[in-house]
C-alpha cells in the first residue's frame, strides 16, 4: 500500500491511525479490567454508606479533587506523610475514583481518622481558623444546605449497577440514613472514612 | 493474572516491536519504479518546485533501530511482559522498602538514640529538637499551629496551661494515644437559662473577667454541678481533661457568649491517637519538642 493511497483516503488513514495507536491501550490498559489486584477490593473495604456516598458528591460539586488527590505513591517523601501507599483495590467502589493529578492541598486518600470531626467542620467552615497559613477556600455554605434525600437511593441504585455490592435493605433505608444531615455532616463522614481500610502501621 | 493476559500481552507487545521493524525496514529500501537516489522524483509544485529522492539520513533512521534494541532491553528487563518477572527481578515494592530500609538505616539508630533518653534530657539536646520542630510541624501543626499556638478549640502547647497535665508522660500519652474530652451540655441541669447566665458569669468572675457580680453570686450556689468535672474551685480536672477556669487562658474564647454557649451545647475535644501512624520513637521526640515549648 503506498502512502499516496493513504494519505488521499482520510477514512483509511483515520483507521489506520486508530489501530496503530491502540496497542499500547490494548497491552496496558485492557488486562487491568481483568486483573484480582485491580478489581477485588481490599480486605476490610466496605460501601460507603448513604451519608458518606452523600458526602463523595459533595466532594466532587465542590471540586476537592482539582486541589486534592486520593493517591499515595510508593514513595518514603508521601509514606512518612501521608501513611501507607495506596493500592488499586482500595478504588474499587469509587465511580468514579478522585485520584485527581494536582496536590494544591495535600493527599486526602488516607485522611479519614487523622483529624477529628470537630477539627474537619472547624476547617471547612474557614480553614484560617485552625491553619492561619491555609490558602483554601472557605466552605460555609455545607453546614447550612440540608441534603435531599429523595435521591439518594436512586444515587445507591446507580452505584449498585456499577458493581458496589448494596443491598436492597441498605437503598431502602439511605434516605432515612441521610434525612435532615447537612452536607458538611456528608462530607465530614466521607472524609473520615478515606483510606480506613489500610492500617496506617509502621 | 490468566494464562490468556499473560499472552495477550507478550503477542501484542512482541507483535508491535516485529511491526515497527518491518515497517522501517520496508520503507527504507527503494521501491520499484522510482527515481534513482539523487534524481528528482518527477513531482512538481507551483510550476517550478521539484523533490529529491534522497533517502532518509541514515542517523535517523540508525536511531530507529536503536530505539528498537533499547525497547527489547526495557522489556526483557523489567516485568512488561504479562508474567515474566523481568531479568533484573524488580518490583515497585521493593524499590520503595529499598527505600524504607535505606533511610531507616541512615535515622534508625538516631531516633533509637534519641528514645533511649529521658524527655526532659532530650527536650536540652539542640539536634533532637530541631528534628522535632519538623515532625512537629509535619504532623501537629494542623491543628495545634505551626508555633504550637493552637487555635480555637485546639490546644495551645505553649503556654504553661495544660488539660491533661505538663508531664513529658502525660504529653507521649495524649499523641500516642489521643485524648477524648467531653461536656455534656448542662443547661437542663442549671436550671435552664437564667440559671446558665448566672453560671457563665460565675466562671467569668473566676478569672476576673468583666462580669455582672449579682448574677455570678447567684451563679456560684449552681456551679456544684460543675464541680463534679472543674473541681469547687474551678480549677479544672485534669484526669479528665477539664480546663481550668480560674487562669486566663480560652480553649473556646474567653467570652460569656462562648462560655453560654459551652453550657448549653456541650464541647466535645477530640484529639486521635498517633500511635500507628507516628510509632514509639518518633511520638518520643515529638513529645520532648513539646515538652520544651514550655520550659
Amino acid at each position: 500500500m503506498s502512502h499516496e493511497k493513504i494519505e488521499k483516503n482520510v477514512g483509511l488513514m483515520m483507521l489506520l491511525i486508530v489501530i496503530a495507536i491502540s496497542f499500547g491501550g490494548l497491552v496496558e490498559i485492557v488486562p487491568l479490567f481483568f486483573l484480582k489486584e485491580t478489581t477485588e477490593p481490599v480486605k476490610g473495604l466496605k460501601p460507603y454508606t448513604a451519608l458518606q456516598l452523600e458526602g463523595r458528591d459533595v466532594y466532587v460539586r465542590e471540586g476537592c479533587y482539582v486541589c486534592h488527590s486520593q493517591m499515595i505513591r510508593p514513595f518514603r517523601a508521601e509514606t512518612e506523610r501521608y501513611g501507607h501507599y495506596s493500592v488499586a483495590g482500595e478504588f474499587v467502589y469509587d465511580h468514579p475514583f478522585q485520584w485527581g493529578s494536582k496536590r494544591t492541598g495535600p493527599d486526602l486518600a488516607r485522611v479519614g481518622g487523622r483529624y477529628s470531626d470537630e477539627w474537619h467542620r472547624v476547617h471547612l467552615n474557614n480553614p484560617r481558623d485552625v491553619v492561619p497559613e491555609s490558602n483554601m477556600p472557605a466552605y460555609p455554605w455545607l453546614q447550612d444546605n440540608i441534603l435531599d434525600d429523595k435521591q439518594t437511593p436512586t444515587k445507591l441504585k446507580a452505584m449498585r449497577t456499577l458493581g458496589v455490592p448494596y443491598t436492597d435493605a441498605d437503598i431502602e433505608s439511605a434516605a432515612a440514613a441521610v434525612q435532615g444531615k447537612s452536607e458538611l455532616d456528608a462530607l465530614v463522614s466521607y472524609l473520615q472514612v478515606m483510606g480506613t481500610s489500610i492500617r496506617n502501621k509502621r | 493474572m490468566s494464562n490468556f493476559m499473560h499472552w495477550f500481552i507478550i503477542i501484542i507487545s512482541v507483535g508491535s516491536f516485529l511491526g515497527c521493524l518491518w515497517l522501517i525496514w520496508s520503507t527504507s529500501k527503494p521501491r520499484k519504479g522510482e527515481a534513482a537516489q539523487g534524481e528528482e522524483t518527477g513531482h512538481t509544485w507551483d510550476g517550478d518546485l521539484a523533490e529529491y529522492n534522497n533517502p532518509l539520513p541514515r542517523w535517523w533512521l540508525w536511531l530507529f533501530y536503536i530505539t528498537i534494541v533499547f525497547g527489547l532491553g526495557y522489556m526483557a528487563f523489567y516485568p512488561a511482559l504479562g508474567k515474566f518477572a523481568g531479568t533484573g527481578k524488580w518490583t515497585q515494592v521493593k524499590q520503595y522498602e529499598n527505600e524504607m530500609q535505606a533511610a531507616d538505616d541512615k535515622y534508625g539508630k538516631l531516633f533509637k538514640q534519641y528514645a533511649a533518653q529521658p524527655i526532659p534530657q532530650l527536650a536540652s539536646n539542640t539536634a533532637a529538637m530541631k528534628t522535632g520542630q519538623r515532625l512537629f510541624i509535619n504532623y501537629c501543626s494542623t491543628c495545634h499551629g505551626s508555633d504550637a499556638g493552637g487555635a480555637i478549640g485546639f490546644p495551645s502547647l505553649k503556654d504553661r496551661d495544660w488539660l491533661y497535665g505538663s508531664s513529658p508522660e502525660a504529653i507521649k500519652t495524649s499523641i500516642l494515644d489521643g485524648r477524648s474530652g467531653n461536656m455534656p451540655p448542662m443547661a437542663a441541669s442549671l436550671g435552664g437559662e437564667q440559671g446558665v447566665d448566672e453560671v457563665a458569669h460565675y466562671v467569668m468572675s473566676l478569672s476576673g473577667a468583666p462580669h455582672d457580680a449579682s448574677k455570678a453570686t447567684a451563679g456560684k450556689a449552681r456551679f456544684v454541678v460543675c464541680a463534679g468535672c472543674h473541681g469547687l474551685e474551678g480549677k479544672g480536672n485534669q484526669a479528665i481533661g477539664a480546663p481550668n477556669l480560674t487562669d486566663d487562658i480560652w480553649l473556646y474564647r474567653g467570652s460569656i457568649g462562648a462560655v453560654k454557649k459551652a453550657i448549653i451545647e456541650g464541647r466535645a475535644g477530640n484529639m486521635p491517637g498517633h500511635r500507628e501512624f507516628l510509632g514509639e520513637q518518633k511520638s518520643h521526640v515529638i513529645a520532648a519538642y513539646i515538652y520544651s515549648l514550655s520550659q
